[in-house]
């Protein structure tokens, strides 16, 4: 698939209809997503045949993009009803089969090493500070062979420092720097739409 | 929720320490035929549990899978008639309506329309 037309695909899906701001539920565009996923197969074949996890899957984006490039299996977790039902209609709409779990990834622990590859959207945590760490150390533990994640560029060293000393990876490396298009969806928001810079990560985790 | 994520899903309750495999009590089970990857599925067989695999199955309403997990030689042979069994219980079955339920305590998780509500209470974190 082209990345035009795999962006085209995800443009077209149901985002957030009534987001929550405690959960920071931001849809993850179909530019960025396709982007992240495109790169994850084509430079690096980390979704192809593959295992993938979607953590804090929100309506389904990355789960879809990462379906739609022929992962073997996708699983999308997220803690928030709603989002989980958007995500439903969404696979069903692209008629990809996804499975969905509700649970709070931060409590999570998943047996064993069946997931290959982690993709995610983390909260960037301005809301609840420290929940992108707590995504990324839950992710780390669960990925066997990468993790792409989505951070703020503003906390880029601390995230460098902090996945390689405490979140067992054996490289962090930045793909590319992306401006995250954060619409106006919340009424602390004072302006029509801003955006922020964000970096695209690929974490390897160190063999056990 | 199929049995490949099925699999991995444990119990999380705060001082369960078996909280896996999750029994399967299934009210509605779908199945819908996916692309049969040989490649996949002998690379998966390497890394799952057999144990939750059957059992799952089973609960499922199918008995298809040998009890015991088969040698090597029968994922390599021609015949992929143990692949082909692989294939559908780890990503054909979807248990649609039901529960999943903890080994140790008994809690039951939810399963509805396909989505396995694993949150827990404020009392068991």
């Amino acid at each position: 698939m082209k990345l035009k037309q795999l962006e085209g695909l995800l443009g077209d899906l149901e985002q957030f209809s009534n987001p929550k701001v405690e959960l920071e539920q931001y849809p993850t565009g179909p530019h960025i997503a396709s982007r992240m996923l495109f790169t994850a197969e084509n430079s690096y074949g980390d979704i192809t045949d593959k295992v993938v996890a979607d953590f804090g899957c929100g309506c389904g984006t990355l789960s879809a993009a990462a379906a739609l490039l022929d992962a073997a299996c996708v699983i999308g977790y997220d803690i928030d009803t709603e989002s989980l039902e958007t995500a439903t209609l969404n696979a069903e709409e692209l008629e990809v089969e996804i499975d969905f779990v509700q649970c709070d990834i931060t409590k999570l622990q998943l047996k064993g090493k069946i997931v290959d590859t982690v993709v995610m959207n983390p909260p960037f945590g301005t809301r609840k500070k420290g929940a992108d760490m707590e995504f990324l150390s839950a992710a780390m533990k669960v990925a066997s062979q990468a993790v792409y994640s989505l951070h703020k560029t503003s906390t880029r060293e601390h995230i460098k420092r902090a996945a390689l000393r405490d979140f067992n990876a054996k490289s962090a490396e930045v793909l590319c720097e992306l401006r995250y298009d954060v619409p106006k969806l919340y009424k602390f928001h004072k302006r029509k739409e801003v955006d922020i810079a964000v970096d695209l990560w690929r974490f390897v985790p160190k063999q056990n | 929720m199929r049995l490949i994520t099925h699999n991995m899903l444990s119990c999380n309750i705060k001082g369960v320490t078996n909280g896996f495999p999750l029994k399967i009590e299934s009210v509605t089970v779908v199945e819908k035929e996916v692309d049969f990857n040989p490649d996949f599925l002998r690379h998966m067989f390497a890394k799952i549990e057999w144990k939750a695999l059957v059992e799952g199955a089973r609960s499922m309403g199918y008995e298809e899978l040998p009890e015991d997990s088969p040698d090597a030689s029968e994922l390599e042979s021609d015949d992929e008639t143990f692949l082909r069994k692989l294939h559908h219980a780890l990503l054909e079955l979807h248990l649609e309506e039901g529960a999943l339920v903890c080994p140790e305590t008994g809690r039951k998780f939810p399963v509805n329309k396909g989505i396995p509500n694993m949150l827990l209470h404020e009392d068991e974190v």
